[in-house]
């Protein structure tokens, strides 16, 4: 199954100088245990094999064996860093099955806890990709602003990471009183400090120099491996599922698609940052406009999806998240698949980084912004 | 006008006045070794302790602040947990050379003290060729990473100590020629003799702008030279996990540790030494007033006080960009800096003859 072997073996591959190194299990620069097999030749990079598997849980086997209000619990575990949108994908899909509405006032609140989340989760992958560059403050000042985004979603939800907020029918319960008033004191803690952002790392010519024209990704790659989210925006293919499939009011807000068309890791980094500024601006329309009403549909205590096959697609903040689910009429999915985003991108950064330095494939992962445990689930 | 040198002179007139001219030296050495020692022990607490405090503040936390007033003590009590750690050796490590390279980091930066001019007339050793002494024996510091890289049998610490050698070769070029810039203007190599020509003021200011580029190319050339971020490619954390000293633990990984720290003092020093005027006071024309003012702060405080602001200088390099790509770093200094530092070199000679310069 593995193909480790092999490259020890291949004597041709070490005549020429080349040698084997292991990054990860346990790397800083990985950010979980995601095993890349490199060969090297001097700096420069060969080949690249990520071995999966250390973070499989089996999540989709368990989901199996659990109700359709239970099982959305265990997606939070998927993609951590945005676990209200998968919760979001898998409420949305069962209302699908059941064919219920869910009232205004729920959809508002499930699109501001998804833009939230989105936020929380570039700004982490903004200090995380710093820090693989080596610069290890800015770090620290994203997290001054992905706090103040836990503290609201502790107030609401009762959890700062894996919230488990959104269940099928709507949300679990009502937004906090304070809520509205913490998000706008964000909003104006975060339009003071972004430019702190670009002064700190987008106008650095070191960072520059180490983005700029690294790990280019073409537009038809992108597509033929599957990226989606800011990867594939960044080769200019467009693919927000906001926009394309709309769920829930996006199609009545305004926001654009971020589309930059350079393909390397800076055209990347861009369109994350520029998305922060657009998912503010979602924010901003929604804030003062939480309609009235229930933040739940009436739903049976015990849910049954009739017999067939449902799909449902959101935007997580790393690319497309697909839930798929096969319903023989009984209370628990006969099978459950998950299309994750960071699976698909992962299987691109063999073709991207090969043939440059061990330094532009930790900067080029960076940009990847990958999550383990999506991957492996 | 109050000097370290008293406290030397007083013990030297006890010795001499006990003991035979012979005994005295003897003892005088013993001293001076157990300075060294202390000076490197207690240098290396300090900056640790100064570089995460520095950190903190650039980074928006507090920093340590348990163990003692304000987390002084915090870099006191990891040494004693570093000594009490057992010191590991890989089974497939060469084992002589692998326990034998934190001890060549160390000599090495005990040993580039030796020309250092701490305060007035307070230099252990004042020969003739310091400025040579410091940069032959600083390059013998990247003897002690390859050696560390290739014993520790293991890719990672290889890499880094390649890319170590491969830095600190090539950055050697642009110090040593900034380094040169001023000897030409001072006219010897003599430590104390580079602080004397800098009593009218500092090389900084008298040297026009050549001395200024001289002065930044010697920052960046040691930032690399030391392994200090953005250079830091020898260890690259999130590339090689420790780079060279990955498979170090316990004491003999403190001792590179401290040696760092104690390389970037040393170079701080010397820095300050030939570009700042080391432990002269700040003197500016013919403000008398002024001057005499300035003369009254003791020269151990000038000195460490100009050594400490370059010190935080190359802190705050550290905690604000990030590294540099190998291929990128080598570009910097055999297309940049070395074409820079050698035609400023021949601009301040031609200033020196001409007696351009204040």
């Amino acid at each position: 199954m593995y193909r480790q072997t092999d490259i020890i073996e291949d004597n041709r591959d070490t005549a020429q100088g080349n040698f084997v190194i292991n990054v990860g299990p346990q790397h800083p620069a990985t950010h979980g245990v995601l095993h890349l097999v490199i060969t090297l030749n001097g700096e420069t990079i060969q080949k690249i094999e990520p071995h999966l598997g250390y973070i499989h849980r089996s999540i989709e086997k368990m989901c199996e064996s659990l109700s359709y209000r239970q099982f959305i619990y265990v997606t939070s575990r998927m993609d951590y860093l945005s676990a209200h949108i998968n919760n979001h994908a898998c409420s949305l899909c069962v209302e699908k099955g059941l064919q219920v509405e869910i009232p205004p006032r729920a959809q508002v609140i499930r699109v501001l806890m998804d833009e939230l989340t989105r936020i929380a989760s570039h700004e982490l992958w903004w200090g995380a990709m710093a820090m693989d560059l080596g610069a290890f403050t800015p770090f620290f000042h994203a997290f001054r602003e992905r706090e103040t985004i836990n503290d609201i979603m502790e107030e609401t939800c009762g959890a700062r990471l894996t919230m488990n907020y959104m269940v099928p029918g709507g949300v679990m319960h009502d937004i906090h009183p304070n809520f509205q008033k913490r998000v706008k004191d964000f909003m104006q803690l975060y339009k003071k400090k972004i430019n702190e952002y670009d002064e700190l790392v987008t106008g650095n010519v070191i960072f520059q120099n180490r983005m700029k024209g690294v790990g280019v990704i073409s537009a038809e790659d992108a597509v033929s491996y599957g990226c989606t989210g800011p990867v594939a925006r960044g080769s200019g293919v467009s693919s927000d599922i906001r926009k394309i499939y709309p769920y829930e009011i996006y199609d009545k807000l305004e926001f654009d698609e971020v589309l930059e068309t350079g393909g390397d890791s800076f055209a990347r980094y861009m369109v994350r940052i520029r998305e922060m500024q657009q998912s503010i601006r979602i924010v901003e329309q929604l804030i003062d406009n939480i309609p009235e009403g229930d933040f739940m549909t009436k739903t049976k205590a015990v849910l049954k999806l009739p017999k067939g096959e449902f799909y449902s697609r959101v935007e997580t903040a790393r690319g497309e998240l697909g839930v798929y689910i096969v319903s023989e009429g009984a209370t628990t999915p006969y099978r459950i698949k998950f299309r994750s985003p960071g699976f698909s991108n992962l299987s691109i950064l063999d073709k991207m980084v090969r043939g440059g330095k061990i330094g532009d494939l930790i900067a080029a992962m960076g940009t990847l912004d990958l999550v383990i445990p999506d991957i492996d689930r | 006008m109050w000097s370290l040198s008293h406290i030397t002179n007083e013990i030297h007139e006890w010795l001499s006045s006990t003991f035979n001219p012979t005994w005295t030296l003897i003892f005088e050495m013993v001293l001076a070794g157990v300075a060294v020692i202390g000076l490197f022990a207690v240098l290396g607490l300090v900056l640790v302790i100064m570089e995460r405090k520095v950190s903190a503040w650039m980074q928006i936390r507090l920093g340590p602040n348990r163990v003692g007033p304000k987390g002084i003590l915090q870099s006191t009590a990891d040494t004693i947990k570093l000594m009490v750690k057992e010191g590991m050796t890989p089974s497939g490590a060469d084992k002589f050379l692998f326990n034998l390279a934190p001890f060549i980091a160390m000599i090495v930066a005990m040993l580039l003290m030796a020309p250092l001019a701490f305060a007035k007339d307070f230099q252990l050793w004042d020969l003739n060729i310091g400025v040579l002494f410091v940069s032959a024996i600083s390059s013998l510091s990247v003897i002690s990473i390859l050696m560390a890289g290739w014993a520790s049998n293991n890719k990672y610490s290889l890499l880094g100590a390649m890319r170590s050698g491969a830095q600190i070769v090539s950055y050697e070029l642009s110090a040593g020629l900034s380094v040169l810039s001023i000897v030409v203007l001072a006219g010897s190599l003599s430590v104390s003799d580079i602080i004397n020509s800098q009593a009218d003021g500092w090389w900084i200011f008298k040297g026009h702008i050549p001395a200024i580029i001289a002065f930044i190319t010697f920052i960046i050339a040691v930032t690399a030279e030391t392994n200090r971020a953005p250079f830091d490619l020898a260890e690259a954390e999130s590339e090689l996990t420790a780079g060279f000293h990955t498979e170090y633990s316990g004491m003999k990984f403190a001792l590179f540790f401290l040696a760092e720290y104690v390389n970037v003092f040393i170079v701080c020093a010397i820095g300050a030494t030939l570009f700042l005027g080391g432990w002269m006071p700040l003197h500016i024309g013919s403000w008398d007033g002024f001057n005499h003012a300035m003369d009254y702060i003791p020269s151990s405080i000038w000195f460490f006080g100009k050594t400490f602001f370059l010190i935080f200088l190359i802190m705050w390099f550290r905690w604000t960009f990030p590294r540099l790509r190998i291929d990128q770093l080598l570009n910097l200094e055999w297309k940049y800096l070395l074409p820079i530092s050698m035609i400023n070199l021949l601009l301040i000679t031609a200033m020196a003859i001409l007696k351009w310069h204040f």
